[in-house]
């Protein structure tokens, strides 16, 4: 096992999209337990996705149980995950190992249903909601080439939602 | 690199922002923190900005976008006062009927526990009959959001508003 580095903003190689896993063998495993190792050793500790550390293929894991304790799935290795419903949206604070010292308000979905595949390349499904839900939407987006700087919205927006709702009636 | 606080005020128009922030640079000033907003009818800048020359040359610089604009502008030297680390770590939102004492009530009652505003946002909306105030304060509770709970929920009966007080948390994934 290893502590890999984590790339930083900014970092082209945060942007590039990741390529689906295909080969499920002992390089991914051992690949899967040095990043596991990198998630825990961080400042938030509780998710990861492979391009963080200069590794561009659909592998995500996320374990809230530092945050939430037992009130989640535990550890979740995600590899070519897919989002198959989402709803609600909520707006949160984020920050991100790839994004030091600053924080920002990102609106994500309140409820996801996600597939992935586990290491063993079994078909997984799982249903989240808040932090949890929010930490694999993050971690997903790292897939795709994005960082929460790419969501950011205003600390107004939850309040100018509703206002401008009652000016529509 | 010396720091000031700079502060523009002037009716809303396009380009306020645009003029001010061209003739900083051209002046070799960077942008710190900023916040920008019309309040009322008027746009408002305030932003901590370094500059390596002296203050002089920036006021010169911003002087042809002051009269074209009709702003009024004011230049405080700062030091370099440390930033603070504390992040905001309650939220509480206020609203109800516009009446005197709203906010000195709540942060009055918010100051009393050692509260910090971080961040205070508020408008008037509503009808002239009907008048609303909306407030949103972010800061730093050092004893924790039970006792920002304790400190204003009272108020909800004593001014006749809608308190909220919710946690502000910064998931570092």
């Amino acid at each position: 096992m290893a502590v890999l580095s984590i790339l930083t903003y900014p970092d082209a190689r945060l942007q590039r999209k990741a390529e689906p896993v295909q080969a499920f063998d002992d390089a991914l495993q051992k690949f899967v337990s040095d990043l596991t190792e990198t998630m825990y050793a961080g400042p938030g500790g509780v998710g990861i996705a492979a391009p963080q550390v200069d590794h561009p293929q659909r592998i995500v894991i996320v374990d809230m149980r530092p945050k939430l304790g037992e009130d989640c799935h535990g550890l979740m290795v995600l590899i070519n995950p897919e989002l198959l419903a989402w709803e609600g949206m909520v707006v949160g604070r984020e920050g991100c190992m790839s994004v030091p010292d600053f924080t920002g308000n990102v609106i994500r979905a309140e409820r996801i249903q996600v597939q992935a595949q586990d290491v063993f390349g079994r078909e997984r499904s799982y249903e989240c909601e808040g932090f949890e839900a929010r930490a694999v939407q993050h971690e997903m987006d790292h897939l795709d080439g994005f960082l929460f700087l790419d969501r950011l919205v205003s600390r107004k927006t939850d309040l100018f939602r509703r206002k401008n709702y009652q000016k529509s009636r | 690199m010396s720091q000031a606080l700079l502060t523009v005020i002037g009716e809303d128009r396009p380009g306020i922002v645009a003029a001010v922030t061209q003739a900083l640079f051209t002046a070799d000033c960077s942008i710190g923190d900023a916040s920008m907003m019309r309040l009322g009818g008027y746009f408002t800048i305030m932003q901590v900005i370094d500059y390596s020359r002296d203050l002089g040359s920036v006021e010169m610089a911003l002087d042809p976008a002051i009269k074209r604009l009709n702003l009024r502008v004011h230049l405080d030297p700062i030091s370099s006062v440390a930033v603070a680390a504390d992040l905001p770590n309650t939220r509480v939102t206020v609203y109800g009927a516009d009446h005197p004492g709203i906010v000195a009530g709540v942060t009055g009652a918010l100051a009393a526990i050692g509260f910090n505003v971080i961040d205070l946002e508020s408008e008037s909306s509503g009808s002239a009959e009907r008048p609303l105030y909306v407030m949103v304060i972010q800061g730093y509770a050092p004893d924790g959001i039970e006792s920002v709970r304790q400190a204003v929920l009272p108020l909800r009966e004593k001014e006749g508003v809608e308190v909220g007080v919710h946690p502000l948390e910064a998931a570092v994934f």
